[in-house]
């Protein structure tokens, strides 16, 4: 099949008996990238990492990854794939390196050749000192390391990774993402669901949003930070007497009234034209008003998560009843 | 493997799904020398059964204590297995509720891996049971009457029965949701198989229907075959019920539980 796709999914469904998990999902993951999945609670991500994983079987639709096709070959599937599930699946009772090697055995690597796979991982992972130590005995963060190490046991070329970094520390939610780096940099494919937008504006090269069980958007980050929000430029004079003076500037030459925050003497506005940003400047400069902030902003991601998945703003709000 | 039905599909050999079962096994061994409180339970309550029947009731029943021994601890040796081998639903409806089941799902192994791991790691455990009860018994006064030859051959007949009986556990252990909801039904099964049986007290004591229904309770049966076995006396009648009980469960339960593990893993 294509090479050059990884993942291929086309009209995915999962019902549950009154909900609907997935509503017809289509995904393409090109070989080589990171796709980050982001979606609000109960959006489906988790269901579609566990069809695309082989674990569930889709009510409807189809999916290959690296030409195998998810119903038909799940053995070809899964011989290419990693998975980190959302909550930690190794053994309680037994050690980090017992776990591990233990992968290692089922994915038919020799004894040694397994335990020296182990120490290697339990290394990268910063987990050396707890490798003798049974997994009850390890906090949750240890427990995502473990996890998420023993999926790399057969160096996957698809990785599955869902919130891999929930519960991590910021050190070790670095070294999480410069793992994936380096297997991305290596030719590895992932997909990553994550409630971090941070991480996937730093992960993925693409980004798909879900919100119950359908893709809402799809593209770059900055993509879609273009569609959702648009540009706005952004002043906070210096002197706070200023500000009526740097509204009516703003106002003249975006030709739109800003929105204006007296707390923290901040004015925004809509911009289509980024060269307006160099106006701007000589404006300020010509009426002798220095800013201390002044720039052209992007909507950060989350405020185009809120803005694709905004619930609030959906639904009709409850009507306010009295108590009395 | 059998089930997938279209062309393309990545086969596991038979050669390699059992080495993988033993991978496994070994990982379930593992787990019961780490925790060898779990296996105290299942090796526990037998002896205390066995102490309790014999010190309190033994004199009542068989007049004195030595011979009710003689009696009993074959038919405990039944008890053990049948209760050691529940362990294996435990373990299975753990690994699933854990998620470990998840993790090995998605490995490029045999579906029927685990499962024969699962089984196989049961086998060491009715093994340990077993040793410990004869080590026991015999500390008790319990006398092997025909030759040390006859242990071997009756633990392996407990093993087959164990390897029979798991299916029950491994059907329970897949249906229900959590590992404590295996161990109560079981108890519901075993309780009145075992005490409905002539393990403690010979049938002919017991009303009709009771005694009807022990002559033909395969733990009767495997207790007669072992009496038969180590003290002396006839083997062939209860081994062939026996046998042919284990052949009926294994029929009914064994597809059974493989169709509750296939859909609590699709
Ligand atoms: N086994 C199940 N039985 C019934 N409903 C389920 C089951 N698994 C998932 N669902 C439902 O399907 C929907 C999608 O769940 P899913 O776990 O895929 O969401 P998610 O995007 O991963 O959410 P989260 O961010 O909370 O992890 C939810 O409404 C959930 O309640
Ligand atoms: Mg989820």
């Amino acid at each position: 099949m294509n090479d050059d796709i990884a993942i291929r999914a086309e009209g995915l469904v999962k019902r549950y008996r009154e909900t609907t998990a997935l509503a017809g999902v289509d995904l393409e993951v090109p070989t080589g990238t990171v796709l980050g999945v982001l979606g609000p609670n109960g959006a489906g991500k988790t269901t579609a990492v566990r069809i695309l994983a082989t674990l569930l079987q889709a009510d409807a639709g189809h999916a290959t990854v690296c030409g195998h096709d998810v119903r038909r070959d799940p053995v070809g599937v899964r011989s290419v794939i990693g998975l980190t599930g959302q909550y930690a699946s190794v053994d309680e009772d037994l050690t980090g390196a017992e776990n591990l090697t233990l992968i290692g055995r089922l994915l038919d690597l020799p004894k040694a050749a397994a335990r020296a796979r182990a120490a290697e991982l339990l290394d990268r992972f910063e987990l050396t000192g707890a490798g003798g130590r049974a997994i009850k005995t390890y906090s949750g963060g240890m427990r995502r390391r473990l996890d998420l190490a023993a999926s790399l046991v057969g160096r996957p070329r698809v990785l599955y990774l869902d919130e891999p970094t929930t519960g991590l520390d910021p050190h070790a939610r670095n070294e999480v993402w410069q793992v994936v780096r380096g297997l991305v940099d290596e030719g590895a494919t992932a997909l990553l669901t994550t409630q971090y937008l941070e991480e996937a504006d730093q992960l993925a090269d693409r980004i798909t949003v879900f919100d119950h069980g359908r893709v809402v958007a799809d593209g770059r980050s900055d993509e879609l930070k273009r569609r959702v929000g648009g540009q706005t430029l952004q002043v906070r004079p210096t002197v706070r007497s200023d500000l009526d003076l740097v509204e009516r500037i703003l106002a003249e030459l975006t030709g739109a009234s800003p929105a204006r925050d007296d707390d923290a003497a901040l004015l925004t506005a809509p911009v289509s034209d980024p060269t307006l940003l160099s106006a701007m400047v000589r404006r300020l400069d010509e009426a002798g008003i220095t800013a201390d902030e002044l720039a052209l902003r992007l909507p950060s991601l989350d405020e185009v998560f809120l803005a694709l998945t905004g619930d609030a703003a959906t639904r009709p709000a409850e009507p306010e009843r009295s108590l009395v | 493997m059998t089930t997938l039905a279209a062309p393309p599909a990545t086969r596991i050999g038979a050669a390699k799904a059992l080495r993988h079962g033993l991978t496994l096994a070994r990982r379930g061994v593992l787990k019961i020398a780490k925790n060898p409180e779990q296996l105290a339970d299942v090796t526990i309550m037998p002896i205390l059964f066995l102490v309790m029947f014999v010190y309190l009731f033994g004199g009542a029943i068989s007049g004195d204590t030595s011979s009710y021994l003689q009696l009993v601890v074959p038919g405990i040796m039944v008890m053990t297995t049948i209760q050691a081998s529940v362990t294996v639903g435990i373990a299975l409806n753990t690994d699933v509720s854990k998620g470990v089941f998840d993790r090995f799902r998605s490995l490029p192994i045999a579906r029927s891996a685990p499962l024969i791991g699962a089984v196989l790691a049961d086998l060491v455990r009715y093994l340990v049971c077993l040793v410990v009860l004869l080590v026991v018994a015999t500390i008790m006064g319990y006398r092997v009457g025909t030759s040390v030859a006859a242990i071997p051959v009756a633990m392996a007949l407990m093993m087959a029965f164990g390897l029979a009986f798991c299916w029950i556990a491994v059907w329970v252990g897949m249906l229900v949701p959590n590992p404590g909801t295996v161990q109560g039904l079981m108890a519901v099964l075993i309780i009145p198989v075992s005490f409905g049986s002539n393990i403690f007290v010979p049938s002919e004591t017991m009303p009709g229907w009771l005694q009807a229904w022990s002559d033909v309770n395969p733990v009767s049966l495997l207790a007669d075959t072992l009496r038969g076995l180590l003290n002396g006396g006839p083997v062939a009648g209860p081994l062939l019920g026996a046998l042919a009980w284990m052949a009926a469960i294994l029929a009914v339960f064994f597809p059974l539980a493989m169709r509750a593990y296939r859909k609590r893993l699709a």
